[in-house]
């Protein structure tokens, strides 16, 4: 487990939910709940979240906002769509100003049902996502690693090896060729 | 005159659980004009009376506004009932009452831990979001949701409360009354809290009548008026009933009126468990809404919300349209940061409550 795991930080954005998924987000955060204790702080920064709650549907009001704020945070990032009407649009699934579920707009890692969401099912959520997140970290961590970074350099310099020889044989020709070319150029019309 | 700069505030912001965007346009720290812009949240709602029926309805009202929950499902069905010329049981509109009042604590407590949050008082904050968990054990207790109750239809409502659950409820309340004095004596009384309020953020009387300001905010201000003392449903049953008030107008005034609103809600539920009468809780309504229109009006935690329903006849209604009172507010709020600094901006639009989802719906 890596410290992000330990410590997420999260970031609440209200779709166009109806308060009732938004106040039981803040209520994990207070003494009932009290996520803190495992080291969830809430943070209004995009780039400083790892874990991004949303609850309501998106519409076209809001999309463009929910795409800003996904696009902001920094990788690994998960996106947790909190309440019926995140996960599919709920009750106003047919509204006139309703796109749909939050995957509509960016991919979500977990689906919380409930219309209000629980608080225990937000928390349940949220370590489920951190499942999500450590994989992801996981893959970025392989990309970026040691070995793998030796191993790229052992390929590109092979590679590079390989590029080196096979010129060297050829370039001179065509340079050979190439000046040949030139200086009869240069000398049939003096002659 | 020094340049002017324009400051984006929102839609996503740190004090504001919803989002609202509001363009401030500064002179130095000053703010000059503020122009905010809504639609984030709108779904269009009014409309899905043309596809749910008039009963089902209750659900989709339940579902405008979290907070205010319980508050839109008894208009409507205030609204409804009136307009059918359906009489509700006495213990159902007793029961009304209590959950309406209990959801009004609820909704001031959160008010309040999120106004000491943006003051700068973080375990205050923590404080009453504690208590308010308590109200939300007798919701769930009672109805079996923490925010979505489902409690109130036409005609009454779906759940009745033991008259044995009703005295422990009665004890819970007084015992929350109790534990609220030590937090709102620091709203009300601390030296650095009153500092920061005291002064800033102030409407005058004459302004708030003219701006249609209504609830806490407009009687923060020394305007009168209450739906609650009018005595529609239970609350004609209260023994006396008197708007708080206040005349200095300002953020510490409006703190002030909430808090004894919160104190006042505790003793309405109180003297409503003394005195509920047994009987029916709900009478079913026959037939549909007819071909008329019905008005109906509601003091919200946040003020006054009248709904107009218009029945042609069949199940399904004709138009439904509410005016919540976020939509008035908004223009006092304009007002309270036009001349305000950019520090206490965040303060000023907390102290009017806004509740951005029932403006948009």
């Amino acid at each position: 487990m890596s410290g992000t795991s330990k410590s997420p930080w999260i970031i609440h954005y209200d779709g166009s939910s109806c308060n009732g998924c938004d106040i039981e987000v803040l209520a994990c955060l207070t003494p009932m709940y009290d996520v803190e204790r495992f080291g969830v702080i809430n943070t209004g920064n995009p780039k400083h979240a790892d874990v991004f709650l949303i609850t309501g549907a998106v519409n076209e009001r809001n999309i463009g906002v929910v795409k800003q704020i996904y696009s902001q945070m920094l990788e690994p990032k998960v996106v947790v769509a909190c309440g019926a009407c995140a996960c599919s649009g709920g009750i106003f699934h047919d509204c006139y100003n309703v796109i749909g579920g939050v995957d509509k707009a960016i991919p979500v890692d977990v689906y919380v049902p409930g219309c209000a969401v629980r608080p225990e099912a937000l928390i349940d959520a949220v370590v489920a996502g951190l499942g999500a997140l450590e994989e992801k970290r996981a893959a970025l961590e392989l990309a970026s690693s040691y070995e793998a970074k030796e191993l790229a350099k052992a390929a590109e310099q092979e590679r590079l090896a390989e590029a080196a020889s096979q010129p060297l044989l050829e370039e001179p020709a065509k340079t050979e060729e190439q000046t040949d070319i030139d200086i009869n150029a240069d000398e049939e019309p003096g002659e | 005159m020094s340049e002017r700069t324009v400051i984006p505030f929102g839609p996503q912001h740190p004090v504001l659980p919803e989002p609202i965007h509001l363009d401030l346009v500064m002179e130095d720290e000053r703010v000059v004009q503020a122009i905010p812009q809504l639609g984030f949240i709108h779904r269009g709602l009014e409309r899905l009376v043309k596809t749910r029926d008039y009963m089902h309805f209750v659900y989709v009202t339940e579902r405008i506004c979290g907070i205010c929950s319980f508050g839109h499902s008894y208009g409507y069905s205030q609204t409804i009932e009136r307009l059918m010329g359906i009489e509700v049981p006495m213990r159902a509109e007793y029961l009304r009452v209590i959950w309406f009042e209990l959801s009004r604590i609820h909704s001031h407590l959160l008010w309040m831990g999120l106004a000491a949050d943006s003051f700068g008082y973080e375990n205050l904050f923590y404080q009453c979001w504690r208590l308010r968990e308590r109200v939300l054990d007798i919701f769930e207790k009672t109805t079996g949701g923490r925010v979505i109750l489902s409690a109130c239809n036409v005609g009454g409502v779906n759940y009745d409360i033991d008259n044995s659950e009703l005295a422990g409820i009665s004890q819970i309340i007084q015992k929350l009354k109790r534990d609220a004095k030590p937090l709102i004596k620091a709203l009300v009384k601390d030296r650095s809290i009153k500092d920061r309020l005291v002064g800033s953020g102030y409407l005058s009387q004459e302004d708030a009548v003219k701006l249609s300001i209504v609830g806490p905010f407009a009687r923060a201000s020394g305007v009168e008026e209450d739906i609650r003392m009018f005595g529609v449903g239970g609350y004609g049953e209260l023994a006396e009933f008197k708007p708080q008030t206040s005349t200095q107008g300002d953020n510490y005034a409006r703190v002030a009126v909430r808090c004894n609103e919160l104190l006042q809600s505790c003793d309405i539920i109180c003297e409503m468990i003394d005195k509920i009468p047994d009987g029916p809780i709900c009478e079913k309504p026959k037939g549909n809404p007819p071909e008329a229109q019905g008005i109906g009006r509601v003091e919200q935690p946040r003020g006054e919300v009248v709904y107009y329903v218009k029945g042609n006849g069949t199940r399904f209604l004709e138009r439904f349209r509410i005016r919540t009172p976020t939509s008035q507010n908004v223009a006092g709020m304009v007002q309270l940061l036009q001349g305000c600094e950019l520090s206490e901006v965040p303060l000023n639009i907390l102290t009017i409550d806004p509740c951005i989802s029932c403006t948009e719906r």
